[in-house]
């Protein structure tokens, strides 16, 4: 298997990460000490829940359902808005990324104040499938994406925009980001989905449909990252169903200059470590050498 | 990544326990470590976090809008439960001790039904409002508080412990309000036994799986769903949350009371 070598620093659209294998936002992501606890297992930087301006419950359950190498979700984007400020007191300086969303530029602007000087980079939610007026509502219109994107640039703190695979074309949306700023794209959220209780004859989550993750759905977020390296000048961040070193290295191929890993953390929280100790060795290439070489 | 299905289960018998309190039997066994729970979806409403109070059954306390649902269902209907889920008791070789308050009996009754629990304290607020007495009475050595003095010991669970020897337990396993086992745990660790007691927590529950990180204890981020519900004493003792405050399904800090629905 094709391996990386350990850099010293790595940096990864403004953002300094202790390696290549970030955890992806909404996956134990709830308290600072769930995302301590990932970066001491090997995250090399983790990005939290999404934070609106206001507190939110979410869905109703169920909000999850696991399947044969697949996930499925709808948790409507629960989170405890400005109180998750205090939550970051127990990380210190290490490398969190909040992820923030709102319905239009001043929310937006809004929810990224609160976190200046505490995190070191944002992450625009622009793509979850399932929150009214939020996600992906925004993330399939270029022009909100854009205002969106600026509203939150002008901090001068790294964003990166994490972008929708429910859209004709996902380079338009990403092109609207990098115009808008944004120092990384990341792509993919989940895909849009469903599945039905034959049973109980209703959907198998509470909201209905819901957003696809894990293994399925990597060759899709594959092929969304093969676009937008080609379209794109900023660095593309690869998420969407890695769960092996291998998995990684094709990512990295395709354009990814970092991956986000996030439903494989069910087959174990110590799913760093695993893929770090493949994924790295004294003999492995440069990110750089090999980053985009499959176009 | 390996399915975890959610099986629909027909009630077929619901028996009234206390006036607040329900179990509700379906009609499929699931195999489970007692201590094990299930996600309970009542179709419409939510999905729920039960401990199995027997291989095909749950016993709830009404408390919210999901658990009223629950209580409006009649033998017949469906519900969907995924089961099991989380970390049991981890049993010894040796003796147990069951302490329990309140519907924190559920997760212990299957101990008493295996015969595994060689003594088995439990506490109410009033005679009405014991749970399985009865039946547990048949399986263990029994002790039993009120908070009322109307059965048993007038005071609390926690001074049941003074009735038994906790020393000659190998295994002791708690469930009950938060404040409650902290009680107990504070006993165990004068005894110098906190690591022998096996603590059943709750908290509020998203996906039950591990993933969302909605039941994460403070400090050390270990998720009630996965990595417990049952956490032993001495790592209970380091935890800066126990017994003080839990998270709401926002994830805001709520003081004084533990989570659920």
């Amino acid at each position: 298997m094709v391996a990386l070598i350990k850099e010293d620093k790595i940096s990864v659209g403004g953002v300094e990460t202790d390696n290549h294998l970030i955890l992806a936002a909404g996956v134990l992501g709830t308290t600072g000490a769930s995302l301590r606890r990932m970066l001491d297992l090997g995250a090399g930087a983790a990005v939290t829940k999404s934070i609106g301006p206001f507190p939110k419950e979410g869905h109703k359950g169920p909000c999850v359902y696991v399947m044969e190498g697949a996930v499925m979700n709808a948790m409507g984007l629960p989170n405890p808005s400005s109180d998750f400020v205090n939550e970051l007191e127990c990380l210190g300086g290490k490398p969190v990324i909040a992820s923030i969303f709102g319905a239009n530029p001043d929310e937006f602007s809004e929810v990224a104040s609160w976190f200046e000087g505490k995190v070191r980079g944002f992450e625009l939610n622009v793509s979850c499938p399932h929150a009214q007026g939020y996600g992906a509502q925004i993330g399939s219109d270029p022009d909100m994406v854009r205002e969106c994107t600026r509203a939150v640039a002008k901090t001068g703190v790294p964003t990166w925009v994490k972008l929708t695979p429910n859209v004709t074309d996902i380079t338009e949306i990403g092109i609207a980001a990098e115009e808008g700023g944004a120092s990384a794209v990341v792509a993919i959220n989940t895909v849009k989905a469903l599945r039905i209780s034959t049973g109980l004859r209703r959907p198998l989550l509470g909201n209905g449909t819901g957003g696809l993750s894990g293994p399925a759905v990597f060759p899709i977020a594959l092929r969304c990252v093969w676009e937008l390296y080609e379209a794109l000048s900023i660095p593309v961040v690869g998420c969407g169903g890695v769960s092996s070193a291998d998995n990684v290295i094709e990512m990295i191929m395709a354009g990814a200059s970092a991956v986000e890993i996030g439903s494989a953390v069910l087959d174990g929280v110590d799913i760093f470590e695993k893929i770090s100790s493949e994924l790295y060795s004294d003999e492995g290439e440069k990110i750089g050498d090999i980053l985009g070489c499959a176009h | 990544m390996k399915e975890i299905p959610s099986f629909p289960v027909k009630i077929t018998k619901i028996i009234e326990e206390t006036p607040g309190i329900k179990t509700f039997e379906f009609d499929r066994d699931f195999e489970f470590l007692p201590g094990q729970f299930c996600m309970v979806w009542i179709p419409g409403v939510d999905e729920i976090p039960m401990g199995l109070s027997s291989k095909n059954s749950i016993t709830v306390q009404k408390i919210g809008e999901a658990t009223s649902a629950l209580f409006n269902l009649k033998a017949g209907d469906l519900i969907g439960i995924k089961a099991p889920l989380g970390n049991g008791f981890s049993l010894k070789e040796g003796r147990t001790l069951a302490i329990a308050g309140g519907v924190g009996a559920a997760p212990l009754r299957p101990l008493a039904l295996l015969g595994i629990a060689d003594a088995f304290l439990l506490g109410a607020r009033t005679k009405e409002d014991l749970v399985y007495a009865e039946e547990l009475s048949e399986l263990t050595d029994l002790h039993i508080a009120t908070d009322d003095g109307t059965f048993g010991h007038h005071g609390f669970v926690t001074d049941l412990l003074s009735e038994v020897d906790p020393l000659s337990f190998d295994t002791i396993c708690v469930c009950g309000p938060e404040i409650m086992m902290a009680g107990i745990l504070r006993i165990l660790e004068s005894l110098g036994i906190a690591e022998k007691g096996q603590f059943s927590l709750v908290r509020y529950m998203k996906c039950g799986v591990g993933i969302c990180g909605s039941c994460c204890l403070d400090d050390d981020g270990l998720r009630v769903c996965r990595d417990g519900p049952v956490f032993t004493g001495d790592k209970l003792l380091k935890s800066s949350e126990f017994a003080k405050y839990s998270r709401d399904a926002s994830g805001r800090r709520i003081y004084g009371g533990s989570g659920g629905h």
